[in-house]
């Protein structure tokens, strides 16, 4: 392609706070890291909670209410709310101007994911047969009580392949971060690619850092899943009888 | 609080700024879900041949594509398609040729699920009545795998159009870039992404519900 390879770019001095490219790389994949995981717990909180208010029946306006949430945050663009969160949202509430974009790239990450994660709790917790909530409800339990004790370990248990590809897209999306420069994979990609002229270099560096990270989320989810596997169930029969 | 004011959006700045870019966010859509359910197709029936030389690559390309961040597979095809095509181009025909080749991973993973859903029987009568293997897909599996996954497809398509948002990394002037320009043409920023995401909403939350309203349909035929 014209050119030939020129992996020592890795090994040149960016002038900065890290002494190599490569040092600055890991650096920037410590960001992506930092942004996905909060924002992935962030999500797991808020999109529990939403999906819950979806399966009380007997409360429309709390069914109502998360309906609402889950719909405005899922159709509209991860970077039009970026975009929201950085100019719109500071305008609204002056005390959040004090925020570095790193802080509202993980509400705005943390909040589009739990609209997702919210939809398949809910519907986690509808796959339930609906004995188990009247057991629980027969057991004298609160409302709290039987989500806590009844539905939620179990929904949380069935759910957990979609919520591995989750994980793995809240990882591809904290790409999005670029645009309001958070220094994360993708800003490295951009801003060194052409500050050194060699972007194809720098582009695979970061790309296999991408790929790493999906690999590691999805040993790392197997491993749960395999520790939270529901006896008895035919998903969970994976050998060993 | 705010002091929002829209009164900038007079029709000169829509059919300048606006319009424009919703063409082409609405065109890059239609165009990668063509392409991409066409390729995406073909490399469905890659990985069900049963032939391990199209097996692999097949399978290579479609983990490969959706282990990527789409934002790094926009800025890769802008640095290699004119490498491909031996000539410059613009950031819109590269978000065209990557948008397809992206989505052709995930249509791929639609349509297999849809080819596996059809019945064994359903071949086997193709076999019986003396068809290829070209016609009973043709004629038989792909019709009746398309119009079960009909519904998925559609709400990939959502997914699709809102990704199109992501051409910002490469320049190209999509909806959300006409919307921006027009705010900082005014010094109106916060009205102009309001905007922007009052449209997108509009928009896709109309085309996930009518997605609903067919689903009911399929679901009764069916």
């Amino acid at each position: 392609m014209g050119s030939s390879w020129d992996w020592e770019v890795f090994l040149r001095d960016p002038g900065g706070a890290d002494p190599t490219y490569w040092q600055w790389m890991l650096s920037c994949w410590g960001w992506t890291v930092s942004v996905s995981l909060l924002a992935l717990i962030l999500a797991l909180v808020v999109g529990t909670g939403i999906g819950i208010l979806r399966t009380l029946q007997d409360r429309p306006m709390l069914v109502r209410l998360g309906t609402i949430w889950v719909e405005a945050f899922r159709n509209v663009p991860l970077l039009v709310q970026i975009f929201l969160w950085y100019h719109v949202v500071p305008a609204i509430f002056p005390a959040m101007k004090s925020f570095s974009s790193f802080v509202l790239v993980v509400l705005a990450l943390g909040f589009f994911t739990s609209a997702r994660i919210a939809e398949q709790v809910r519907s986690g917790i509808q796959t339930l047969p609906r004995g188990q909530r009247y057991a629980g409800m027969a057991m004298g339990f609160t409302t709290p009580q039987y989500y806590r004790y009844v539905l939620l370990p179990m929904a949380f248990r069935i759910i957990i392949p979609p919520l591995t590809s989750e994980a793995m897209n809240i990882f591809k999306n904290s790409s999005v971060a670029f645009a309001v420069s958070v220094t994360e994979l993708t800003w490295f990609a951009i801003q060194v690619g052409e500050e050194t002229s060699r972007p194809i270099e720098i582009y695979f560096g970061v790309t296999a850092l991408y790929v790493i990270s999906a690999f590691a989320i999805n040993r790392i989810m197997a491993v749960i899943e395999k520790r939270t596997r529901i006896p008895g169930l035919v998903a969970a029969s994976g050998g060993g009888h | 609080m705010l002091n929002l004011d829209f009164s900038f959006y007079n029709w000169d700045v829509i059919s300048n700024f606006i319009l424009k870019g919703i063409g082409f966010s609405i065109t890059l859509t239609i165009v990668a879900t063509i392409g991409g359910v066409f390729f995406g197709t073909l490399l469905a029936l890659m990985r069900l041949s049963g032939k391990k030389v199209l097996i692999a690559p097949a399978t290579f390309y479609v983990n490969g594509m959706r282990s990527i961040p789409l934002v790094m597979v926009i800025l890769w095809f802008f640095l290699l398609v004119p490498f491909m095509i031996g000539r410059p181009i613009g950031a819109e025909v590269s978000a065209y040729v990557t948008f397809i080749a992206f989505e052709a991973a995930y249509f791929s993973e639609i349509m297999r699920a849809g080819i596996q859903s059809i019945s064994r029987g359903q071949v086997n009568a193709g076999m019986a009545v003396g068809m290829t293997y070209g016609q009973n897909m043709r004629l038989i599996v792909l019709p009746q795998a398309f119009r079960n996954m009909l519904p998925v497809l559609l709400t990939q398509t959502i997914v699709l159009f809102q990704d199109t948002s992501l051409v910002y990394a490469i320049g190209a002037y999509d909806m959300l870039k006409g919307f921006e320009t027009a705010g900082k043409n005014y010094g109106r920023p916060i009205e102009a992404y309001l905007l922007a995401a009052l449209i997108y909403f509009i928009i896709c939350f109309a085309l996930s519900f009518s997605v609903k309203q067919l689903h009911k349909k399929i679901a009764i035929i069916r």
